[in-house]
């Protein structure tokens, strides 16, 4: 890593030979603060019960979401798991949609029918959102044929965590695609817990870039508390899958700071293993260090900038508890396209 | 009118609306350079090519998954189940995704496409190849669940299926693949949710779907003999139900008989008998009887498969039962 204040065109700094300017690394920093204090802030309304159900955070994988999202097109698919608020905010959607969802209110990304484990945008080309662990990745796959058959050159990026990898239809989908050459990157998200199980007491072989052996995959192993390096890599795999040379796996290396979901205490982690992901190897630390290294920004400018997101977050959720819940009569709603108005169960009704 | 068979009509079906729309293909196992399992796609590879008829690995959940993400970016997808035994493997992206998908997200994305393949009891292959599903997919909001009788019924419901913008489960059967009857050519769409009296009858209704109608109008012959003139009602849609069309012949005939080949607990023939029991109950002079298989796994032995399954005769004798004839 150097700074690079004095290159010609632009500041900012260059890392294993790519180039990221003052004002794109700016943006990504601030993409993954904007999420970590969003994902904190849901766990607040969590604990207040303003948040009802399932709740998955995903502090601490800030980089793995704003890498990608920075890699990718986007025409691009992506869907991922039902750890999905990141991903989902990274790709642009309105994070006071993303809240109401949380809230069940009206305005929520789907209107209140999902809550925090489906959040879908199609104008974002973000499918979910999916609640079934590993059940996205063979819609991945039907996004990825899609767009060969259509040759549009548009590549599903399908993201599963380390527990999802051990699915069957991951593999049914890893073999499908490599047969048909299809246009999908397949992330493994991996933070090195399924839940309460860790890697090595749910899998043979912890090196999950090498599940696609078999099946003529290929796999590369990436930091994912190094946005920048996410964002190289990704760009590097995209490339792979864009220029018809069919899927690759992206394992990412990551970690969430809190437990699997709003319930889990987290107990079967040491406390010195998440200081030292915590401490030692943050995402947002790590970026601000280097951007201040670099001469790009100062410990005072971030500071700020916190306090302006905090603010930021605090008008979102209050916009979003602002909003109603949702209409009784659109329990009915978006059940079939096609009614039959005269058959049974007859749309609309009881009875 | 040609006379074609069962299959050659879905044939047509399918070849039909490939024609008609470039979004439509046909993926599953054997289904391209093997012509079908059954010989339902007979020749369509010739006719649109490997990237529109798809020979898939055995992955059922992966190749139904499939399916489910290019109907959501906008592809019409047919998915063959060899059959819908198999099927069983794929449930989670039938029910969790197809069937949820617009409702979960608001309507933003939904899944126009076809599950479809052979069903209910096949000849001598035991308990896991002989089975009908539709009650399980019939009970589930955002399916569509169609299971034709006869070859022009094959014809016009597939055609109307691949073109309705919903998830529909259509259930073909193994045992009328077949079967030969008058189909009429070029295109032609039955629309779905539309019951069919096969036989105009004014003493008892009959209500029975897929290959079963055929057991009801081989019954209905039978009943005849016995001076019992039974009216023969062909739900074809199971969900949703044309059930005005069964309503207005039990208000004709005051009694009636469900007839289906699956097992009777929660099966097809309890949702339509209870209907006729909440929106018919004074056009009734009889309890609504059910002739079903038999609550036990398909067995192989020629004769105790017989035994499980339901006869003409059972359909004659509940009918006769019902009617109060001796």
């Amino acid at each position: 890593m150097t700074g690079t204040k004095t290159q010609e065109q632009a500041v900012g700094l260059t890392q294993e030979g790519r180039f990221y300017s003052a004002e794109r690394l700016h943006a990504m920093h601030g993409m993954m603060l904007y999420i970590r204090r969003f994902e904190e802030k849901a766990g607040q309304m969590y604990g207040l019960k303003k948040i009802g159900g399932f709740c998955h955070l995903c502090n601490g994988q800030e980089a793995v979401c704003v890498g990608m999202e920075e890699a990718s097109e986007p025409t691009d698919y992506m869907m991922t798991s039902y750890r999905d608020h990141g991903h989902i905010i990274a790709r642009g959607t309105n994070p006071t949609a993303v809240m109401a969802e949380l809230l069940g209110r009206a305005g929520g990304v789907v209107g209140g029918k999902g809550g925090s484990m489906h959040m879908f945008d199609v104008e974002k080309n973000f499918a979910g959102g999916n609640g079934i662990v590993g059940e996205q990745v063979p819609i991945g796959l039907g996004f990825a044929f899609a767009s060969q058959y259509r040759d549009d050159k548009r590549v599903s990026i399908t993201i599963m965590g380390d527990g999802g990898v051990n699915q069957g239809a991951v593999y049914e989908s890893f073999n499908m695609a490599a047969l048909w050459k299809l246009p999908v990157v397949f992330v493994i998200e991996n933070n090195q817990y399924a839940m309460g199980t860790s890697l090595s007491r749910a899998s043979a072989e912890t090196h999950l870039y090498k599940r696609g052996i078999s099946f003529k995959v290929p796999g590369i192993q990436v930091d994912g508390m190094d946005v920048l390096e996410v964002e190289r890599k990704m760009g590097e795999a995209i490339e792979h899958a864009r220029s018809g040379q069919g899927p690759i796996i992206v394992e990412m290396m990551t970690y969430r700071y809190r437990g699997h979901s709003m319930s889990d205490p987290a107990t079967y982690r040491t406390r010195d293993e998440v200081d030292e992901w915590r401490t030692g190897r943050d995402p947002i630390a790590r970026l601000q260090k280097q951007m201040i290294e670099a001469g790009l920004a100062t410990e005072a400018e971030f500071k700020q900038k916190d306090k302006d997101i905090k603010k930021e977050i605090v008008a979102v959720a209050k916009a979003a508890e602002a909003q109603p819940e949702p209409d009784l009569s659109v329990l009915w709603d978006d059940i079939l396209t096609d009614e039959i108005p005269n058959a049974y169960p007859y749309p609309r009704q009881v009875g | 009118m040609a006379k074609i068979t069962y299959r050659e009509a879905l044939n047509q079906a399918m070849c039909n609306e490939m024609e008609r729309d470039d979004r439509v293909f046909l993926m599953g196992e054997e289904v391209a350079e093997y012509n079908g399992a059954y010989k339902v796609s007979q020749g369509m590879l010739d006719k649109f090519g490997p990237k529109r008829v798809i020979d898939t690995p055995i992955t059922e959940l992966g190749f139904a998954g499939l399916g489910v993400g290019a109907a959501m970016a906008g592809l019409r997808p047919i998915i063959e189940f060899m059959t819908w035994n198999f099927a069983i493997l794929a449930a989670d992206q039938i029910v969790n995704a197809a069937a949820k998908m617009k409702y979960m997200t608001a309507g933003q994305y939904n899944c126009p496409m076809v599950f479809r393949g052979a069903g209910g009891a096949a000849a001598r292959v035991s308990s896991q190849h002989s089975q009908a599903f539709e009650n399980w997919y019939a009970n589930i909001p955002g399916l569509k669940v169609v299971m034709p009788s006869n070859p022009a019924d094959a014809k016009g419901l597939l055609a109307a299926s691949i073109r309705d913008n919903d998830t529909v489960i259509f259930i073909e059967n193994e045992i009328n693949y077949g079967d030969i009857a008058e189909v009429p050519e070029g295109e032609y769409i039955i629309p779905l949710g539309k019951a069919d009296i096969k036989r105009v009858g004014k003493d008892i209704t009959l209500v029975a779907h897929s290959r079963m109608t055929g057991y009801a109008l081989a019954a209905a012959e039978e009943l005849a003999k016995m001076g019992i003139d039974a009216e023969v009602v062909d739900p074809r849609t199971i969900r949703p139900l044309d059930e005005a069309t069964i309503l207005a012949s039990v208000a004709k005939t005051n009694r009636a008989v469900v007839i289906e080949e699956g097992w009777r607990f929660a099966g097809i023939g309890a949702e339509i008998s209870a209907r006729i029991m909440e929106k018919g109950f004074d056009d009734l002079d009889a309890p609504v009887a059910r002739v079903t298989g038999k609550d036990v796994p398909m067995p192989y032995a020629a004769n105790l498969e017989n035994h499980a399954l339901p006869s003409v005769a059972d359909i004659v004798e509940a009918a006769r039962v019902t009617c109060n004839r001796a």
